[in-house]
Formats: C-alpha cells, sequence, structure tokens
C-alpha cells in the first residue's frame, strides 16, 4: 500500500513545488508582491519540498493522518494550504474593506468642512 | 440641546427637496445633514441649495456608511441629539418631533419610530418581508429584555453616547437593523419606541432589491448569533462613560 513515490511522482513534485518557491521569491525580489503576503506562500511550497525530498517523515505524515497513498498525503496538504491562504485573504480584504470605509468617511467629512469654509 | 437630522441619500436629486422642506418645517432650529452617498445625480446639490449641509462619500458604500459618516461628524460637531430618517419620502417628517422629545427629556437614550405601534399609520407589508420581520423581532425578543414591535425601521433618534457608540468599529455598516437595535440593548442602553408614519416607496430604487433581501437575511442571523458573544460592545460602553 505504501510504497511510496515513482520516481516521476518525485521528479514532478519537486520541480512544481520548487518552482512555486522561486516564482514567489521572485514576486518579491520585484516588488509585485509584498512579503507580508508572500510567507504563507513560502511555507507552501517549502512544506511540500521538504514532505517531498524527505520522504521518511512523508510516510510518518502518510501512516498518522490515515491517507492511503503518499501523494494523497501531499495532495491533501496542498489543498489544506490553499484553504489557508484563501481564508488569509478574506481576513485582509475585510481589513482593507474597514480602512477604505473609514478613509472615505474621513475624505467626505474633511472635503465638506472646506467647501463650508470658502463658499 | 443641538439636534441635527441625518439623512443618508443615494440618487434622491427628484424627492430630497420635499423630505428636506418637511424637515426644515418639524425641526426648525435642527441642523440638517445630507450625506449623498457617492449619488450619480446631484443629491449633494439639491440637498445645499435648500440650506442643509451635505457630505458627498467619494463613491456608493451603502446605508451603513453613510448614515456612520453622520454619526462620525455629530460626535465631531458634539451634537446632543441625531435624528435619522431616509430621503425617499417613507418617513413623515413631521413624526420627528416625538423622536426628538424622547431624547430631549431623557426618556430613553434611543428613540425608534415604529409602523406597528398603536398610533402608527397603517403599513403595509409583503408575507415574506412580514416573515422576516416576525423572525427578526423574535430574536430580539430571545436576546433581549425589550419587546420591539418594528426592528428593522431607519427612522430614529440617538441622544449624544449613543452616537459615540454608533461611530466606532463595532458598528456594522452592512444593513444594520434589528443586530443594532439587540447590541445597543444589551450595551445597556434604554430604548423606546415611537408610533410614526411611514409610507411605500414612491420610485427610487430600494436597497433591498434583487437577491439582496436573502444576502440581508444571512448576515443578520449571522450577526445577531454573534452578539451574545461579542464583548467588545459592552466593553465599548464602558469606555465611553
Amino acid at each position: 500500500m505504501t510504497d511510496g513515490l515513482t520516481l516521476h511522482q518525485t521528479v514532478f513534485a519537486l520541480i512544481t513545488s520548487l518552482l512555486t518557491f522561486l516564482f514567489i521569491l521572485e514576486l518579491v525580489r520585484r516588488r509585485r508582491l509584498r512579503e507580508e503576503y508572500s510567507w504563507l506562500w513560502l511555507l507552501t511550497a517549502g512544506v511540500m519540498i521538504v514532505l517531498v525530498v524527505w520522504f521518511r517523515l512523508l510516510m510518518i505524515v502518510t501512516r498518522l493522518i490515515g491517507a492511503v497513498t503518499p501523494l494523497n498525503t501531499l495532495l491533501l496538504f496542498a489543498v489544506l494550504f490553499l484553504l489557508a491562504i484563501a481564508v488569509h485573504y478574506s481576513v485582509i480584504v475585510s481589513r482593507l474593506t474597514t480602512q477604505v470605509k473609514n478613509l472615505a468617511q474621513e475624505l467626505a467629512l474633511l472635503s465638506a468642512r472646506l467647501d463650508e469654509r470658502r463658499p | 440641546m443641538t439636534t441635527l437630522v441625518l439623512v443618508p441619500a443615494f440618487n434622491e436629486a427628484a424627492r430630497l427637496g420635499r423630505v428636506l422642506a418637511g424637515i426644515r418645517a418639524a425641526a426648525p432650529d435642527a441642523d440638517v445633514l445630507v450625506v449623498d452617498d457617492g449619488s450619480l445625480d446631484d443629491t449633494s446639490g439639491v440637498a445645499r441649495a435648500a440650506g442643509a449641509r451635505a457630505v458627498r462619500l467619494p463613491f456608493n458604500l451603502g446605508y451603513g456608511v453613510a448614515v456612520q459618516t453622520g454619526y462620525k461628524l455629530a460626535v465631531r460637531e458634539r451634537y446632543a441629539c441625531v435624528v435619522q430618517l431616509d430621503a425617499d419620502g417613507q418617513h413623515e417628517p413631521a413624526d420627528i418631533p416625538a423622536l426628538r422629545a424622547v431624547i430631549e427629556r431623557g426618556e430613553a437614550d434611543v428613540a425608534i419610530g415604529s409602523r406597528f405601534l398603536p398610533g402608527a399609520a397603517p403599513y403595509r407589508l409583503g408575507v415574506l418581508r412580514r416573515l422576516g420581520m416576525a423572525l427578526f423581532r423574535l430574536l430580539a425578543r430571545l436576546l433581549t429584555d425589550v419587546r420591539f414591535s418594528d426592528v428593522t425601521s431607519g427612522f430614529c433618534a440617538f441622544n449624544g453616547d449613543v452616537v459615540r457608540f454608533v461611530a466606532t468599529e463595532w458598528y456594522p455598516t452592512d444593513y444594520p437593523d434589528a443586530d443594532v437595535l439587540i447590541t445597543l440593548r444589551r450595551a445597556g442602553f434604554r430604548l423606546r419606541e415611537v408610533p410614526v408614519r411611514m409610507y411605500p416607496r414612491a420610485g427610487g430604487s430600494s436597497m433591498h432589491a434583487g437577491l439582496k433581501p436573502i444576502y440581508y437575511v444571512f448576515k443578520m442571523l449571522l450577526s445577531v448569533a454573534l452578539v451574545p458573544v461579542r464583548r467588545e460592545a459592552a466593553a465599548q460602553k464602558k469606555g465611553l462613560t
């Protein structure tokens, strides 16, 4: 049942997670992605890499969560991290919504005060 | 007592003039503030021409954000009483003195205009809206010690303490309704209903259109359900006094 990953699976999983990791780093380097929003992506890719390279750990986790094959474990972790990232962004969007609301209100109040001063 | 009459308005240039004239007649000594929620028409121009103050939001942010903008102004300029009513003519300005009197005499911290109390003009509603209202009335009854007859009224008056309270981040700016009343009561404010007249809309677009009622019911259920486990409201109240 737990025969481990085939060579194909290992290479593919390693390449995708490495590429993801490097792509995120590149976005941060070019200042297209802020550091504060990159950490969860880097963590996701990093954990993927560790699980693929450190095969014994992957097997332990697979047995621990009762998954059928190690590949299932990798996919499960990928989905969980994507979920975490989506929730993370919902929280950020909520904060931004509040900030935009407050800014708009402040702007409206200030410009009304200016208008009232010079008729 | 300095009073601010607060009128949130979105694309109401056509109906606003009559409402403002009604307010002027009913409360000649009060300041009138129209919060223009990013209208595409000349709502703020009409307001200024009618002698009201106007604050214009840079884009449309919804009813709750518009009224809260008014609360923030009222806090900064230390108004002791804020009366709010809709710009579309659904609320009868002649009932403003009745709401105001409750606040000015200190009989309550919040006066809610109810269309269902004895003495209010008869108001007809569709089956769904009646069902929704009954549900939220029941929830308000279960979560507070007050029996509300109208939990979705946008025609109400607050005293200064309440205005400071609703000007904070605690205030739910997307569709504030029953959850506000419940939280205000649980924060220890005294609420009192006053019979008022309300009329069906005479055109314009309601904020309850399309799929929004479904979201509204969902949001209100969630918001009401969370009231008992949200502690910030009570803490906020303590901070005020």
